[in-house]
């Protein structure tokens, strides 16, 4: 490594709270490469990305541009400073035409053409309003508006992400002649057949911290996989529990029966069941169509095909209120999302007695108070300051989004990653609570971006890419490298030993 | 493509009903003439501009409660001001009003920007802040107005050679034109006038594109503000004094918002849309009033028609973001 | 979520959240301070006479601010709270000439529920901003109440003597508006805090989006909250005009303002979902009492306005602040 890097990012740190977002995160990108970023879930990238971009400030650390330190405080500097991202939701404005849009941020029109042809969109209209441009044509007219004033870093997140194949393909053709061509390009991508085809070097994030930088060549899969997991490969294998209390299979019919759900283009097609007495585990990375799949089962929105059924009776629900009536409580990811944050604790348990409009009378608050008690006791919640809930610790907030559904005692509760950002006694007392929910005959679907939780909770994973169920598993083989590696796209039969650079057009990815 | 047809033929569509309407009026009242058309532009005038100030922070995102009230003050100040004083005092109290509705809609988007309340409580307060002012400034209506200003609405431009045409000319209409084209053509034109629209359509894209954006929002807020002082001028010279208890501006100037095409959220729509809606609201007052119906229940209809309006832009508004 | 537990927590935190656990501790200070200033600028007029003329003017401010809080609760507002007030007393006023003022009254509270009724679908179904929707239906209220005005010029209006009474008698030195008033107040209070309707109101401005999550429907909620507010309106305008005696048709309009004013004051965020009837009538006492402290001060109508203004702007402003610091 003679040559001086273009970018060179040191002990970036970054805090919001309490919450470490990044604690010492590092990037070096070398001219005329084109770099991978990677990291499971919540390991930092997109934190880095928007520190990088300008569009939030470090709390520590030094950025260098060609050996000079420039403090990057706006996305219009990094801009100046050479550095052009493509964020995975466009930031074309919707309601201005595409001419205006280049307007806006000064890019030059012609240049800006060329590109778009060269992506592979021979007749694309300028006047054409941002808004009626399908997402993937938007995608890629974002990227050439970022190559059309030449930057010296380019900055990709998930760039091919809900492209098709073909243009998808232009665009891989296009990055890899960046780096030709004396430019960088920082590439984030879940995708390993697209990493190993294009990029020179990757750096692995985990937990906010950039624990590694590895030259791409065959077999590198699997050291990054190990180095987003870090040290807990080993210690899962040790606490995997058998499946041996799953559901009995003399139930007949399944609690929730889900059959070729889709979901505008997020989801497309998934069928599952769910029994009575199960955890279902459901893997996923970011984005691949979990959030629309529970949304969905929880009444928020309506999904565009496909059929729910409960307990073998068709259903569709138009309100939350239709899916709670049928027994389907939903605990979203956020608990800003689930919360009244300025309310009790008890407020918050009982809200859904209230809402019915039957309920809206006089509580009864004897009644009322035992119940939120029982539940609060049953979660151990800690009540110190229940006047607010929003005074309270991440993984008391989270409690009480489940408590209130133990309360209502809903027969199928939908878990949404409960256990993020919290500390590891409550979650331990989380999981502790949903195998007791299942061992009581009631079901549950639980997400988790914490692969190692699935053997402590889950009777059965299903594992999400790209909007289809690509797997189903049971709990024995669900160990954190066979979930990482089902999560990523890549096939359950790959080995080590041959890796999936050797023969990548065989690869049974899903491309959508 | 489709939506660039769309919101023209919008437009399109209500300039088609404005002269429907126009010939409805002519049939009620045969002798409809170039006389009351000039009486009409005059009455729209002041609504015409508050609907442009309306227009310009609702495109940015936003909403201006202050419309109203703002009018009344400068109004009341032009007329305050103007009482008493010769002709050519005037000439100095044009640019003092106008200037002060800029610095008084900047306010209002530094209190947005800075408290970071919502832009609907903020304006709220100073709606009645400036009511209050305006009470201070003039305790019941009266002032004066400069006579030259005064003749600036009154009467038509004279074509030579065409003197049909330019019956149907009224000065109040020329003048409300080149108001309006002297600030919204520069401004649509100019990267500012992007960035105002940018940030009404998505405040994180634009972010992402580099617009800055509190700028760019007190910078729409102190237009509005402008656009408001020309109001209050127009009221003025319409009416010959200043009434600090402001009419029904507010109302009406979300209502022709929303008819003339501009979404109550932001990023769409132009000036010309609400404008003609505007009229053919006023047009529509008279046609009931022709129809010698109760001023009163005209007033009712005319309520009635602005709240369904605002019920049907809500609406639309909630169909889009699902 | 806070970086509180590793240093102790700032003087300027705590008083904020003592602000905002007990906002009515600071507030009757601040009425208590009022009220000796009044007594320093003009000695002896703190009496009981007073005393009793204060808390009558205070009473229909009060339960306008009642209508101001609920809907502040749910992050609204309601603006024809004073068009509602003025219909129902006009109207009671004129249909008590020949009907009985049992069957007025009635009469009088039929375009309430009306106009409540259109508010709440207007908010809850089409999601016009409350604002605008109030002030639409206020604009079309007094239109009616023009019209309306017409056909009954000939005959008249009078005041039925037992609203006069409510309105205006004192029995003991006690204002009879209290009759009216305590069961009202201890109805809004309890609703608020004991009744499953009361807990979906603070749910659905805390957070509609967690509301809807546990089976709340937003529209059903809304809809009662602005007929009942209207309500509430109407029976203020029926007791104002007891104590205002003639009929006009601006009569509550100059209350409208004061009773968002007294709400904000009392500590219920114009955001939703924080806030209380109990402080709102100690904030339209401390309302009352600056009137008269301005009238003393000969302060125009237009500086009153522009109190109230900043006021309403610094508060919210402030609370933001409190919500924010967490």
């Amino acid at each position: 490594m003679t040559t001086n890097p273009l970018l060179d990012a040191t002990g970036v740190v970054k805090t919001y709270g309490a919450v470490v977002a990044l604690r010492n995160a590092s990037l070096s990108v070398l001219p005329g490469e084109v770099h991978a970023l990677m990291g499971a879930n919540g390991a930092g990238k997109s934190t880095l990305v928007k520190i990088l971009t300008g569009a939030i400030r470090a709390d520590a650390g030094h950025i260098l541009i060609r050996g000079e330190a420039r403090d990057v405080r706006s996305p219009a500097d990094a801009r100046r400073a050479g550095l052009l991202p493509v964020y995975q939701e466009p930031s074309l404005i919707p309601d201005l035409d595409v001419a205006s849009n280049l307007r806006l941020t000064g890019t030059p029109v012609e240049p800006f053409r060329a590109w778009v042809r060269e992506l592979g969109i021979p007749d694309l209209d300028i006047r054409d309003i941002a808004r009626d441009i399908p997402l993937a044509v938007l995608r890629v007219l974002d990227l050439a508006r970022a190559l059309a004033v030449e930057p010296d870093v380019l900055l990709l997140d998930e760039m091919t992400a809900a492209l098709p194949a073909n243009l998808a393909e232009k665009v891989l053709e296009v990055v890899r002649r960046q780096g030709d061509s004396g430019r960088s390009v920082i590439f984030i991508s879940h995708r390993f057949v697209e990493i190993s085809a294009l990029c020179d070097r990757a750096t692995v994030l985990r937990d906010g911290e950039t624990v590694g930088v590895v030259d791409i060549e065959p077999g590198v899969e699997e050291r990054i996989v190990e180095m987003m997991l870090g040290a807990r490969i080993e210690k899962t294998r040790v606490t995997s529990r058998q499946a041996s209390q799953a559901a009995s299979p003399g139930d007949s019919r399944p609690r929730l029966g889900v059959a070729n759900l889709r979901v505008g283009t997020k989801l497309n097609d998934v069928s599952f069941d769910l029994a009575n007495g199960e955890v279902a585990g459901v893997v996923a990375l970011e984005g691949q169509g979990q959030d629309e799949l529970f949304a969905a089962l929880a009444g928020s929105i309506r999904p565009s095909g496909g059929t729910i059924e409960v307990d073998g009776q068709p259903v569709r629900f138009a309100h939350p209120a239709d899916a709670i009536r049928a027994g389907i409580a939903y605990v979203p990811g956020d608990r800003t999302e689930a919360l009244t944050m300025q309310r009790s604790v008890r407020e918050n348990i009982a809200l859904p007695f209230s809402a019915a409009l039957r309920n809206w009378g006089p509580i009864n608050m004897r009644q009322e108070g035992s119940r939120v008690v029982s539940a609060i006791e049953r979660l151990q919640i800690d009540t110190r300051a229940q006047r607010e809930v929003q005074r309270l610790s991440g993984g008391n907030q989270q409690k009480v989004t489940i408590a209130r559904w133990i309360a209502a005692e809903a027969q199928t509760v939908l878990c949404f990653d409960p256990t993020r950002g919290i500390d590891v006694g409550t979650k331990q007392e989380i999981y502790k609570l949903l195998r007791e929910l299942a061992d009581q005959g009631k079901s549950v679907l639980f997400y988790t971006s914490e692969l190692e939780e699935v053997q402590r909770v889950c009777d059965r994973v299903i594992v999400i890419f790209g909007g289809r169920v690509v797997d189903v598993f049971p709990v024995e083989l669900a160990d954190e490298p066979a979930l990482m590696r089902a999560a990523y796209g890549l096939p359950r039969g790959a080995k080590e030993d041959v890796g999936i650079l050797a023969d990548i057009h065989s690869s049974p990815v899903a491309k959508p | 493509m489709t939506r660039l047809v769309r919101r023209q033929g919008w437009v399109a569509g209500l300039l088609v009903l404005f002269v429907v309407l126009l010939v409805i009026t002519r049939l009620i009242q045969p002798g409809y003439g170039s006389g009351d058309f000039g009486s009409l532009v005059r009455a729209v005038l002041p609504y015409a501009f508050a609907v442009a100030a309306q227009t310009i922070v609702v495109i940015a995102g936003g909403i201006d409660l202050s419309v109203g009230a703002m009018m009344a003050l400068t109004s009341v100040t032009a007329a305050s001001m103007m009482d008493g004083a010769s002709e050519e005092y005037a000439l100095f109290v044009v640019p003092f009003v106008l200037a002060m509705g800029l610095v008084l809609g900047a306010v209002n988007g530094m209190l947005i920007v800075v408290t970071r309340v919502p832009d609907i409580v903020v304006t709220l307060a100073t709606l009645f802040v400036l009511q209050g002012a305006a009470l201070l400034v003039l305790g019941a209506p009266g002032g004066a107005v400069a006579e030259w200003l005064r003749a600036t609405i009154i009467g038509t431009v004279p074509i030579p050679g065409l003197p049909g045409i330019s019956a149907w000319i009224p000065k109040a209409l020329v003048l409300l034109v080149v108001c309006l084209c002297i600030i919204w053509i520069p401004l649509k034109r100019s990267k500012l006038g992007l960035s105002i629209y940018a940030i009404g359509s998505s405040e994180l894209a634009a972010f992402r594109s580099g617009v800055p954006v509190a700028r760019t929002k007190i910078i729409a807020y102190a237009l509005s503000g402008l656009f408001g002082a020309m109001g209050g001028l127009a009221l003025t010279m319409s009416t010959g004094i200043g009434a600090p208890i402001p009419g029904p501006y507010l109302l009406a100037s979300v209502a022709a918002v929303v008819l003339g095409g501009v979404a109550l959220g932001g990023g769409k729509g132009g000036l010309l849309g609400p404008i003609v809606a505007v009229f053919v609201l006023r047009l529509v007052r008279t046609d009931l009033t022709l129809l010698a119906i109760d001023p009163n229940v005209t007033a009712i209809i005319e309520g009635a028609i602005m709240v369904a309006v605002v019920m049907f832009g809500a609406f639309i508004t909630m169909r889009g973001r699902q | 979520m806070s970086i509180s537990a590793i240093q102790p927590v700032p003087f300027g935190r705590r008083l904020k959240r003592f602000m905002a656990d007990r906002p009515l501790i600071p507030l009757i200070i601040l009425l208590v301070m009022l009220v000796v200033i009044l007594q320093v600028l003009r000695p002896g007029i703190v009496n009981e006479r007073w005393l009793a003329n204060t808390v009558k003017f205070a009473i229909p401010l009060a339960i306008l601010a009642g209508c101001q809080t609920m809907t502040m609760l749910t992050g609204g507002i309601d603006l024809s709270v004073g068009t509602v007030a003025t219909m129902s007393a006009f109207i009671m006023a004129t249909q008590v000439v020949n009907h009985d003022p049992a069957v007025a009254i009635l009469i009088a509270l039929v375009p309430a529920v009306l106009i409540g009724l259109v508010n709440g679908i207007g908010v809850g179904v089409f999601r016009v901003h409350p604002l605008i929707m109030t002030l639409g239906t206020s604009l079309i209220g007094t239109g009616c109440l023009q019209v309306y005005q017409r056909t009954v010029i000939a005959s008249g209006a009078k005041i039925p003597p037992f609203l006069a009474w409510l309105g205006t008698g004192l029995t003991y030195g006690v204002p009879n508006a209290l009759l009216l008033f305590v069961p009202i107040a201890v109805l809004i209070v309890f609703t608020l805090n004991r009744t499953g309707f009361g807990r979906l109101l603070y749910a659905v401005g805390d957070n509609e989006g967690a509301a809807r999550l546990s089976g709340v429907r937003y529209w059903q909620v809304i809809t009662a909250l602005y007929v009942i507010s209207s309500v509430l309106a109407g029976i203020t305008g029926l007791l104002y005009i007891g104590l205002i005696k003639a009929p006009s048709l601006s009569l509550a309009e100059p209350l409208v303002l004061p009773s968002v004013a007294a709400a904000v004051i009392g500590g219920t965020s114009i955001f939703g979902g924080r806030g209380g009837y109990t402080g709102t009538i100690i904030g339209a006492l401390i309302l009352t009492v600056l009137t008269t402290l301005l009238t003393i001060l000969q302060m125009p109508e237009g500086a009153r306005r522009i109190l109230f203004g900043l006021i309403v702007l610094f508060v919210t402003a402030a609370y933001l602040r409190i919500i924010e610091d967490r």
